[in-house]
Order: structure tokens, then C-alpha cells, then sequence
């Protein structure tokens, strides 16, 4: 062992160290400049932009896409999809309602909301890791049949709760912020400790970075896959309860329509690699944001919603083809 | 590293025409060099055959077989200088198709058929037949069946190639290769998945084909096989073509000594031995089976020994490691650890009863590319230091790693950086690391020093030495003869999912390359022969 690092050695390694920190900063940084660069264009463009009223507006609309997204970042970590969020959050919200118009036992609809997104969820985590069917197989199915559920949960119609016991959620603040954002911050709070500092964190990047090499280590490959589909359903649920709270109501047709695709979206804008074993919680609160105020600015620009979903979409591929260029510079093969 | 000039194999070193039909030459090529970067994988390599011989190509693993294969097939350009006639007329330097234009036929040893189209429609792959612009069927499986029948295929040319044994698809190899009306037919071990009767009938297949003048050239690593079919047998080793001896010249400890014929002293050996009494066997292995590639396989490691496993590929050896690993599941078996059974179904188990095996595939299935130097040398770890709860210690991890890369000397700045970065052997250490912190007391060691360089190697080596001396079982798995002879103190050989047999080093006797390359080929079958 040479103790003494030679010239072209160290200066090799000083090389690795520069690559190092500029990748790192990369993948931490990824999309912040868009943010900022799109908050400069929409506010030079629109003056009602730098407002309080619309900073909050902003928030709150982020807000159910952040928690949808988080559960997102768990599945895609594994290098997996959950295609069933939105429906996922139409059944809660049903569910969430449904429990709240029982007399003095109203509050339980939050544990029911959370209840029917964690059960869903654990379904889609049983048929991937046990059954062993492909990720976007089973929630592309369940997509379809929870939304069906949802719609049955409240014989197709429109369920109302004008006294709903925990609308508090959707309408009330803290301190002036919104209980949605705040909720929204806690769960990325709590997800980053999971992330970067547990055991079962470590291991999902594991699991993504390399399921043949994570398997010869040890680790359940199946546990992590089934806790990652469950905690994607959970914070579905969760989503479900929030709209609920919001809008007093649900509908187990329209609720939550194409949500998962916002929260794809934010994910893979946030610098999240879909091989799996790549990515950060902070890039998809990034990711969400940048998607929040697109839609925002959009609006507020007067742009026609028809030009916001070209818009966005562009966005989305423009943001995939960065993950791409950003893997091929890295010299991961 | 070699000393290939030193080498003249017995009778004659090369062979004269004498005994070969006097007939033109089928192929000849000359001169036929190949670099690949810094890396010298053939030198000047010359090999001619005839039309209606079977000329068998031998050599080590890595001895360059394939790489010239490759050369004539066009799959691979040769180094400029060298020079390759068909027939006399010298082939251009081509692409896969320019060679089957010319003549040349290869069946490679993982067979290349779509699965899920007919015999007649592989057959014909890039070359359909066609009518309107349309797949003409029926004019495919006509043109297909005088070839089949050629072979007596058992089945017709619209079956699916799923539904054919493997056998069979060899023969719809054969048979497109037929198709282009080869006059050169390379088979690259044919045998290796096939069952005895199965190659008795590809070899009356071969002679049919050589009384039809076609020339065969036929790698093997199998002696008996080698004895039976071959007219000429020529043997490669390190690149170079060390000779060609006629039929009337062969012998399987010649052949054995010009595969191997390296001087064994320039290479690593071991410093330390381990004590021949009063050993305690800390694993034991019996009757392990998994009922495709490894078959009834028993044997043991004593505290402070290293034990060689040496075979070809193919052999079973990385299979034999992963079904005591707990990696694959096993048909039968059992595995003793310091004198008690244990079951070990999963890897988890392996680790929890103190064995770790380090994968011949660092990149693909033992390291996580993307995580840094400490991520990787703590997965194995992360729950016996969490705290309460499953929070990583990362004081714990932090300290783990930086006395890993201190222990090992792996060439990096800090335990932070990736170890996709990191060079072949510093990764290897890495991985080696991974493995010492659940502190076994059994290791499995598959190809430790694969795509390392010089350097790096000597200091696994160590390694090795040192784990071996504080009273650590080891097993190494090589393709190196001269590796795994130099770091053991007893080598059992695999082949075809067995153990053959075992070699024993003294202090007074070193363990040879033949004696191990003897058991690796089946030498006794060619003396039965």
C-alpha cells in the first residue's frame, strides 16, 4: 500500500472530487434554477404574481401534488410507476366523506380516507412483489378498477358534506399558513428522514440502484417493494382527505382525474431517474412547485387551458430528455 | 508473462500436409494479429484447414479461440498485416454477411434463434423469401426441408423454435447454416448443453457434413471429443498458436501441456500455508445439487485454508458458489458451518451464518454504482448498528468506511465518492470490504482479481493471505490456473456441474497446471477413446 499518493494520482482524484460535487450539486440543484427563472418570467410578465394572496394560492394548489409526488418518489426510487394515485385519492376522498356524515363519529373519516389509500396501495405492492407482475401492469389495472370503485363507494353521485368535522384541513390556517401546506411540508420532511436516514431508506435506493446485487446482500427485495406501493397508497389517501376537506365533497368520477401524471411529473422534474436508485424528496418538491406555478402563471397570463396542457406536456418531455443527458454524462452504463 | 517460444511440442510442432487428402486449401489464414486497446488478444496467428477435415481448435479459457472465430466470421477486424483466403482468394476485410457470402459458417455456443418464429422462418431470417412483397411460407418451408432432411431433423419446418429441445435447435443452426452453403462450418463447443446421446448423433452429423467436403472447425475443451471426431488439432494459448498436431500425434498430455506451458514461478505464491493437522473444518458442503448444473457436490474448507476451485466456464463453478450462497434454489443438499447444519435458503441466511460471497460481476450483481464508497461497504451492516427504530448510525458508518479504505487501500479521496468512479480494482476492494464487515467466517470468492490490474491483484492476493491467516475459510474460484494455484493450498477441479477431482499442494510438491488442466479435460476419457 503506497502510502504516498503520486502526482497524476492525486490529481485524478481531485478530478473524481470536482465530478463529485458538480453531480451532486446537479442532482440537488437540477431544476431550482427553472423555478427561479420561471417565477422572474411570470413576475415581470404579470404584476398580480409576486402577491401574498397568490404565494399562498400557489402553495395550496401545490400542495395535494407534493403529497401525491412523495409517494411517487418512494415507487420510482425502486425504478417502479404507481399509475393509480388519482383513483387511489377519489376512493379515500369517498371513503373520507362517506364515514364523516356519521353522527359524532365524523372525524374518523380521516382514518377512513388513510384506511382505503394503505389498503389499495398494500394490493398493488402484494400483486407486484408476491404475484411478481410488472409495476406498470398492476397499477395501469388498478388505475382503472379503484376508479370504478370510487364511483361505486357513492352510487355514481356527487357526495356532500356541508359540515364536514375536518374541513379545517382544506380551509383553515396556522400561524397564516394553510394546514394543506403545511401537511404537504411534513410529509416531505418525513419522507426525507426515511429516505436518508433509515436502514429501509438505504435500501430502496438499493433496491433501485441494483435489485440483483441488493438481493445477493440480503436485503427482502420484496418487503421494500411492498412498503413502498403501500406508502405511495397511504399518502394517496391522504391526498383524498385533503381534497375532501377542501371541497366539502367528492366525486368518484371526476376527483382526481390525471393526477398521477402531475405527480410522475413533478418526480422526474425533480431529477429522479426512472432506472431507479437515483434521485432526492427536495427535487420533487421542486418538481411540484415548478408545475404549480406553470399552471399558475399559465392562468394568470391569461393563456388557454388548452395551451397549458401543450405547455406542460413539453415540459415533462423536456425535463426526461435532461434525465437522459444528465445519465449519459455521468458515465453510468 | 509467457514464455510461449520456449515451447515445442513433442513429435512435430507443426504439422505437414502429410495424411490430409491433398486437395486446395479451404481456409487459410496467416499472420492474424488482434489488440484490443492495451490488451494483446491474438499474436500473429495462423490456421489453415482443408476441405473435409475436422480441424479442432483447443486452449485455455481466454486463450483467444473466440476472438479468432470472430476474426473469420467478420464479427471482429484483425489487426492490419494479416491475411485470410477462402479458397485462394483472399477475403476482403468483411462484415458477418460478406462472411456467409464467402462461405463461412459459425455456430456460436449460445445458440442465436428467434424463438417465437418457425424452423423455416429462422432459417431464412434477413433473407426471407417473398411473393407480392409478402412472406411466401410456403416457398420457405419447401427450401427449408432438403436441409432438414439432410440432418434427419425430427420435426418440420413449421414448427416453432420454442418447442424444440435444445438439441433440436441445434440442428436449426446447423441447417441455416447449410442454407449458405458453407465450405468452412466453425462450431464453437456444440456439446456443452447436450447429453451423451445427443452428441453421438451430432457427431455422425459432423462426419456427414466432412464427407461432403465441407472443412469443420470444431472448439472444444473436451479431450474425448477431441479424440473421436478430429483430423488435426491445433492449440492456442495466451493469444499465440503454440502448434498443430496431426491425429497419429495426438496425446492428451501433450495437448495438456501445450494449453498450459506457462512457468508457474513468475506468478504469485502464497506466503503462508495452512497447518496439514489438526484442522477445524469451518464448512462443509454435501451431496449439493440443483438438478440442472451442478450435480452431487461435496467438499470442505478447514479454518485458515484457502481452497482453489478451478474449471472451465461453464463448468458449474459460479452455480456451485451461488447454491451454497443461498442465491439460487437448491434441489438437495447440505451445508455444515463450524460442525452444525444450517439452512440457507436466502442470502441472509448465508451472512447470518457467517458466509459471504463476493460475485465474479462486481458492476452487475455486487456493487450499487450510484451509492458512494461508505453506502456500499455498510448495506450489509445497517442493522446491526442502527439505533432503536432503524435510524442509520451514520458516526458508525462514517467510521466503517474510512477504516475500510484504510485497511484495504483503496486509491479514493473520501468515502463519499461514488463507486462507479472508482477503478476496477479499487471497486473490487470496495466489494471485498463489504463482505469482511459482517465478519465471516466463511468466503467465497468468485473470480476476485477479474478485470483488476497487476498491481491491485498482488494486493487481493494479500488479502486473501492475511484473511487466510487469521483463521478465515476461503474458497477462490478462477480461470487462472497460475492465480488460483498460487493463492490456494488444495484445488478441486469442476467439470460439467461435478467435482472431478482434487489436487493437494506440499511444500516439497506445488500443485501443476496439467494436473489440474488434466481433470479439467477429461484427459482419462481420451485415453479410453
Amino acid at each position: 500500500m503506497a502510502d504516498v499518493v503520486s502526482e497524476p494520482i492525486a490529481a485524478r482524484q481531485a478530478d473524481i472530487t470536482h465530478k463529485q460535487r458538480l453531480r451532486n450539486w446537479f442532482q440537488f440543484a437540477g431544476m431550482l434554477p427553472v423555478l427561479i427563472l420561471l417565477c422572474i418570467g411570470f413576475g415581470i410578465e404579470n404584476a398580480r404574481f409576486f402577491s401574498l394572496t397568490n404565494a399562498s394560492i400557489v402553495l395550496q394548489q401545490a400542495a395535494i401534488n407534493t403529497v401525491l409526488a412523495a409517494g411517487m418518489t418512494f415507487v420510482i426510487l425502486t425504478a417502479g410507476i404507481d399509475l393509480s394515485v388519482g383513483s387511489i385519492l377519489a376512493a379515500s376522498a369517498m371513503g373520507a366523506l362517506l364515514v364523516s356524515l356519521i353522527p359524532h363519529l365524523g372525524m374518523l373519516g380521516i382514518v377512513a380516507g388513510l384506511g382505503v389509500g394503505l389498503v389499495f396501495g398494500c394490493i398493488n405492492g402484494f400483486l407486484i412483489s408476491v404475484v411478481r407482475l410488472p409495476p406498470f401492469i398492476v397499477t395501469l389495472g388498478s388505475l382503472t378498477a379503484v376508479r370504478g370503485i370510487a364511483r361505486l363507494m357513492g352510487n355514481d353521485t356527487t357526495i356532500f358534506n356541508p359540515s364536514l368535522p375536518f374541513a379545517f384541513i382544506g380551509n383553515a390556517t396556522l400561524f397564516g399558513v394553510s394546514w394543506l401546506v403545511i401537511i404537504a411540508l411534513i410529509v416531505v420532511l418525513v419522507s426525507w428522514f426515511i429516505l436518508r436516514r433509515t436502514v429501509l431508506g438505504t435500501r430502496i435506493y438499493a433496491v433501485g440502484g441494483n435489485p440483483d446485487a441488493a438481493r445477493l446482500t440480503g436485503i427482502k427485495v420484496g418487503g421494500i417493494l411492498m412498503f413502498v406501493y403501500a406508502t405511495s397508497g397511504f399518502l394517496a389517501g391522504l391526498g383524498g382527505v385533503m381534497s375532501a376537506a377542501r371541497l366539502y365533497a367528492a366525486n368518484g368520477l371526476q376527483l382526481g382525474q390525471s393526477y398521477e401524471l402531475d405527480a410522475i411529473a413533478a418526480v422526474i422534474l425533480g431529477g429522479t431517474s426512472f432506472t431507479g436508485g437515483i434521485g432526492s424528496i427536495w427535487g420533487t418538491l421542486i418538481g411540484a412547485l415548478i408545475i404549480a406555478i406553470l399552471t399558475n402563471g399559465l392562468v394568470l397570463s391569461g393563456v388557454s387551458d388548452i395551451w397549458q396542457f401543450i405547455v406542460k406536456g413539453l415540459v415533462i418531455i423536456g425535463a426526461v430528455a435532461l434525465d437522459r443527458y444528465r445519465l449519459d454524462h455521468n458515465g453510468r452504463t | 508473462m509467457t514464455s510461449n517460444e520456449t515451447f515445442v511440442p513433442e513429435p512435430s510442432g507443426v504439422a505437414t500436409d502429410a495424411g490430409v487428402p491433398a486437395k486446395s486449401v479451404a481456409l487459410e489464414m496467416r499472420g492474424i494479429s488482434k489488440t484490443f486497446g492495451p490488451v494483446k488478444a491474438l499474436t500473429n496467428v495462423s490456421l489453415t484447414a482443408y476441405p473435409g477435415e475436422i480441424h479442432a481448435l483447443m486452449g485455455e479459457n481466454g486463450a483467444g479461440k473466440s476472438t479468432l472465430m470472430k476474426i473469420l466470421s467478420g464479427a471482429y477486424h484483425a489487426d492490419p498485416g494479416g491475411e485470410i483466403r477462402i479458397d485462394g482468394k483472399p477475403l476482403e476485410i468483411g462484415s458477418p454477411q460478406a462472411g456467409r457470402r464467402s462461405g463461412i459458417a459459425v455456430i456460436y455456443q449460445e445458440l442465436a434463434l428467434a424463438p417465437n418464429l418457425t424452423v423455416a422462418e429462422n432459417m431464412f431470417l434477413g433473407e426471407e423469401k417473398r411473393k407480392n412483397g409478402m412472406i411466401d411460407r410456403a416457398a420457405m418451408n419447401a427450401a427449408a426441408q432438403p436441409y432438414l432432411d439432410r440432418l434427419a431433423a425430427p420435426f418440420s419446418p413449421a414448427a416453432k423454435v420454442v418447442s424444440l429441445s435444445i438439441a433440436e435447435r441445434q440442428l436449426v443452426e446447423i441447417a441455416r447454416a447449410l442454407a449458405g452453403h458453407p465450405h468452412i462450418l466453425v462450431m464453437d463447443e456444440p456439446t456443452t448443453c447436450l447429453s451423451a446421446r445427443e452428441a453421438e448423433k451430432l457427431f455422425t452429423i459432423i462426419r456427414t457434413l466432412k464427407a461432403e467436403g465441407i472443412a469443420i472447425i470444431y472448439i472444444s475443451h473436451r479431450m474425448g471429443e477431441v479424440y473421436e471426431l478430429s483430423d488435426r488439432v491445433s492449440v492456442l494459448r495466451d493469444g499465440s498458436m503454440v502448434g498443430t498436431l496431426m491425429r497419429s500425434e495426438l496425446s492428451a498430455q501433450t495437448l495438456v501441456r501445450m494449453m498450459v506451458g506457462r512457468d508457474q514461478s513468475s506468478f504469485y505464491t502464497k506466503a503462508h500455508r495452512a497447518p496439514e493437522t489438526d484442522r477445524k473444518i469451518a464448512l462443509e458442503v454435501r451431496n449439493i445439487d440443483d438438478g440442472r448444473r451442478v450435480h452431487d457436490c461435496s467438499f470442505s474448507v478447514a479454518e485458515g485454508e484457502v481452497l482453489g476451485i478451478a474449471g472451465l466456464v461453464g463448468s458449474g463453478r459460479t452455480e456451485l458458489a451461488r447454491l451454497i450462497y443461498g442465491a439460487d434454489p437448491k434441489k438437495h443438499g447440505q451445508v455444515f458451518v463450524n460442525g452444525t447444519e444450517r439452512s440457507i435458503t436466502n442470502p441472509r441466511q448465508a451472512i447470518d451464518a457467517g458466509i459471504v460471497y463476493l460475485t465474479e460481476d462486481r458492476k452487475i450483481l455486487g456493487l450499487f454504482l450510484d451509492m458512494s464508497i461508505s453506502g456500499n461497504v455498510n448495506i450489509n451492516v445497517l442493522d446491526e448498528d442502527a439505533r432503536a427504530g432503524g435510524i442509520l448510525n451514520l458516526a458508525a458508518a462514517k467510521r466503517r468506511a474510512a477504516a475500510a479504505i484504510k485497511k484495504l487501500g483503496v486509491r479514493a479521496p473520501n468515502a463519499e465518492i461514488n463507486v462507479g468512479s472508482l477503478s476496477g480494482g479499487n471497486q473490487q476492494k470496495v466489494l471485498l470490504s463489504r463482505l469482511l464487515e459482517s465478519n465471516p467466517r466463511v468466503l467465497i470468492l468468485d473470480e476476485p482479481t477479474r478485470g483488476v490490474d497487476v498491481g491491485a491483484k498482488s494486493e487481493i492476493y494479500r488479502i486473501i493471505d492475511e484473511l487466510a491467516r487469521t483463521g478465515a475459510a476461503i474458497v477462490v474460484i478462477s480461470s487462472e490456473l497460475p492465480e488460483v494455484i498460487g493463492v490456494s493450498d488444495r484445488v478441486v477441479v469442476m467439470r460439467d456441474g461435478r467435482l472431478v477431482g482434487e489436487v493437494t499442494s506440499h511444500a516439497d510438491a506445488p500443485i501443476t497446471q496439467e494436473a489440474i488442466m488434466e481433470l479439467a479435460t477429461d484427459v482419462s476419457a481420451a485415453k479410453a477413446a
